[in-house]
């Protein structure tokens, strides 16, 4: 049976070979400069090492360009895209179809696939993103399971579904945590403050923290809990997912390694003995259970939600 | 500079005026407020059809209500756009090609959609009706821009968070009608990559289903190992991601220097009141300047007469550049409009000076009160008496949409406006 790919994000270059061992079939890395929300900041030069460390294990390496981006920068685009070229970066993940077009004008083989994380939500605009030249449609995180094999019945690209860790709810492109603080009169220092790590917005209502961060992209803030359904993953690997991601952003580097590790298990047995997975799959659950951060509890996402509007 | 694409002004006897007058776009949430903003002054408006629109509360129009409205608007030479500006899930797909055909039947200029699924369908099955962009694609720069030209777009929406800098340099770059928007509530998040809605009450932001989480109010901390940090002190107001209301008013005369095609209010759930304030208020705004630009002042009574329906503070947001913390609300996201809607002309006698009028809110003989409208200059005065149809004297005004009448000294007009001072 057909496996799906395992796709991890690394926070650093070394923590590829950690994640090749562990089992990833890809990576994602980029910079904040033209990328959202990765696991770790990866320089040009951290980018041509990370490729050349991820293809000696076979691993596939996908570079983030998915900003929203503004005028000021559509003219560096090219030079970017060449540079990924250069180096043999495998894809180019985007949102803003600036950088399709300039794919098409600087580096027409690089292939594409199509993240804006929140509006892939039906197979036709999947298959309007693939005749435009995309490879892969990364689906939304709001779908349920239902859906997500509908559309995968339906697809004519490959389809990314994420399958474990946080998911982002709200970016905007206003500095909310540095006006907040200059609100309340606590200027000094605000350009180091706003831009520290750890922050949460807690929600008395429904008890929860959501992690809230700002970068070059604006605020953004995170869902109050991490997906995991390693083990649900029986349906989407017989219906043919392409791939399976793991977002590590906000993570500690050996909890990403370590659900890497536990997710190739899954997704093997899921595929070959599939007996044998659904012996094994609470403890590989549970196993993730154990690790998880204290603040951070695990659910299933939207894959076994209703949503109405 | 001098734009490349379009012709802003001529000079005309000596005088410059500006040739190209952008549209006044209204929000326009049923029939009775299509046809105070036409009425009003808007050259457009944007209307919800039942499905595939991104208000799921508002009262949207059926077929039947589209088709009316859009003989109304025609009659004013007004433009009625019609928002289908979801992302659609598979379960949307089916239905979609009907609901497109009779929104062209029924006459509608344009349609408003983020969702490649709603363009090319609309392209394909009702290829009379215009396409723009919505704003839920959050369009930022103008190669993006040149992608949706080159699709055959012929007219996009910007992002929220472009400055008129920004909007500058697109309008160079590509020859293509924009809407930008310049009063009423915004999204603080990029618009369509919000989904706080969905996390917190499993409703679908995207879909319609948008409760406004970003104006309820969060505690920011900061975590220290296991030990959480209040980023607070006792007495401050609590975080919250809500943004001002947009008012754009003192910048018109630079959009309209900038070439912006048409100019958005937005609100379809807000009330005829105050569709008929801002629409009459801007209509007032773009005539004057576009008569004669260089001597162009903006009016303090304008500034005034929009306040009067405002329920939330308001701020230019990203048009001059990057918002601060005086454009965000924390603590009250909302108050008390300093004015009240109180009632609706339906037709005055001359001879007798008679006001009919349809009650909105409780008012009594001895209360101020101010009428506006078109043909009108604005004016207050004291209700006396005040009766019912059948000419029984009321104590007051006391039941809403009652008939009553009452004497009114200047001339008044059929959907002219009654308001009083809260
Ligand atoms: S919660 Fe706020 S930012 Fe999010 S979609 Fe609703 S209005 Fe926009």
């Amino acid at each position: 049976m057909k496996k799906p790919e395992l796709l991890v994000t690394p926070t650093s270059v070394s923590h590829i070979h950690d994640l090749a061992n562990a089992g990833a079939d890809a990576v994602m890395i980029g910079e904040q400069r033209y990328g959202l929300r990765l696991a770790g900041e990866f320089s040009r030069a951290d980018v041509a090492e990370a490729v050349k460390a991820a293809h000696q294990y076979g691993m596939k390496v996908y570079v983030a360009m998915n900003a929203i981006f503004h005028n000021d920068k559509v003219d560096e685009l090219g030079d970017y895209i060449r540079f990924l070229a250069e180096v043999g970066a495998d894809a180019i993940v985007f949102g803003d179809p600036a950088v399709l077009m300039t794919v098409r004008e600087v580096a027409p083989h690089m292939k594409l696939h199509w993240n804006t994380e929140t509006t892939a939500t039906n197979w036709y605009t999947c298959n309007y993103w693939g005749r435009k030249g995309a490879k892969r449609a990364v689906l939304a995180r709001e779908l349920n399971m239902e859906a997500i094999l509908e559309i995968k019945k339906h697809a004519e690209v490959e389809i990314e579904v994420q399958v474990h860790g946080m998911t982002c709810m709200y970016q905007s492109k206003r500095s909310l945590i540095g006006n907040y603080f200059e609100y309340q009169g606590k200027v000094m220092e605000i350009e180091r403050k706003k831009y520290e790590k750890g922050m949460f917005l807690y929600d008395k209502e429904r008890d929860n923290k959501y992690p809230i961060f700002e970068d070059e992209n604006g605020t953004h803030i995170m869902s109050p809990n991490d997906i995991c359904i390693i083990d649900e993953l029986s349906e989407m690997v017989d219906a043919g997912i392409d791939s399976f991601k793991i977002d590590g952003v906000l993570h500690e580097q050996s909890y990403i390694t370590e659900v890497t590790k536990l997710y190739r298990r899954a997704v093997d047995l899921c595929a070959e003995n599939r007996a044998q997975y659904e012996k094994e799959k609470d403890e590989l659950l549970a196993k993730i259970e154990a690790i998880q951060p204290k603040h951070r509890p695990l659910d299933t996402g939207f894959f076994f939600k209703e949503t109405v509007y | 500079m001098l734009l490349k694409n379009d012709k802003i002004s001529e000079i005309i006897d000596g005088k410059r005026v500006i040739v190209k007058k952008p549209e006044l776009l209204a929000p326009a949430g049923n029939l009775e407020k299509l046809k105070i903003a036409v009425h009003y002054g808007a050259d457009a408006v944007f209307i919800g059809g039942q499905e595939y629109s991104l208000r799921a509360n508002a009262d949207n129009f059926t077929i039947e209500e589209i088709k009316e409205g859009v003989q109304f608007a025609n009659q004013y030479g007004a433009k009625v756009y019609v928002t289908a500006n979801i992302y659609a899930h598979n379960e949307n797909i089916p239905g979609l090609e009907e609901y497109l055909q009779a929104l062209e039947q029924a006459g509608v200029h344009g349609i408003i959609v983020a969702d490649p699924l709603i363009i090319e369908t609309a392209r394909r099955v009702a290829p009379k009706l215009e396409v723009h962009l919505s704003t839920q694609q959050s369009l930022a720069n103008w190669k993006a821009v040149q992608f949706w030209k080159e699709e055959g777009l012929e007219r996009v929406v910007l992002a929220r968070e472009t400055s008129a800098q920004e909007i500058r340099e697109i309008k160079e770059k590509v020859d293509i009608e924009i809407e930008a928007f310049i009063h009423g509530a915004m999204c603080s998040a990029y618009s369509g990559r919000c989904v706080l809605s969905n996390h917190m009450t499993a409703r679908d932001s995207n879909r319609g289903g948008c409760c406004q989480s970003c104006r309820w109010d969060y505690d920011l901390y900061k975590l220290e190992g296991d030990k959480e940090i209040p980023l607070f002190d006792e007495n401050d107001a609590p975080f919250a991601m809500s943004a001002k209301d947009l008012n754009l008013i003192r910048a018109i005369p630079a959009m309209i220097e900038l070439g912006i095609d048409s100019l958005k209010i937005e609100g379809r759930m807000k009330s005829i009141h105050y569709v008929a304030t801002v629409v009459s208020v801007y209509r007032k705004v773009i005539d004057a300047y576009c008569a004669d630009p260089d001597h162009f002042v903006i009016r303090e009574e304008w500034i005034k007469e929009l306040d009067k329906c405002a329920n939330r503070d308001t701020a230019p947001s990203f048009f001059a550049g990057m918002p601060g913390y005086n454009d965000h609300m924390y603590g009250s996201h909302s108050r008390k409009t300093t004015h009240e809607f109180a009632g609706l002309v339906l037709d005055y006698d001359k001879e007798t000076q008679m006001v009919t009028l349809q009650q909105r809110n409780f008012f009594k003989p001895g209360d101020e009160v101010e009428f506006f409208g078109p043909e009108i200059e604005n004016f207050t005065q004291v209700v006396d008496k005040i009766w019912d149809e059948n000419g029984n004297e009321l104590d007051a005004a006391r039941h809403p949409l009652q008939i009553v009448k009452f004497k009114v000294e200047r001339e008044v007009f059929p959907y002219n406006m009654m308001r009083k001072e809260n």
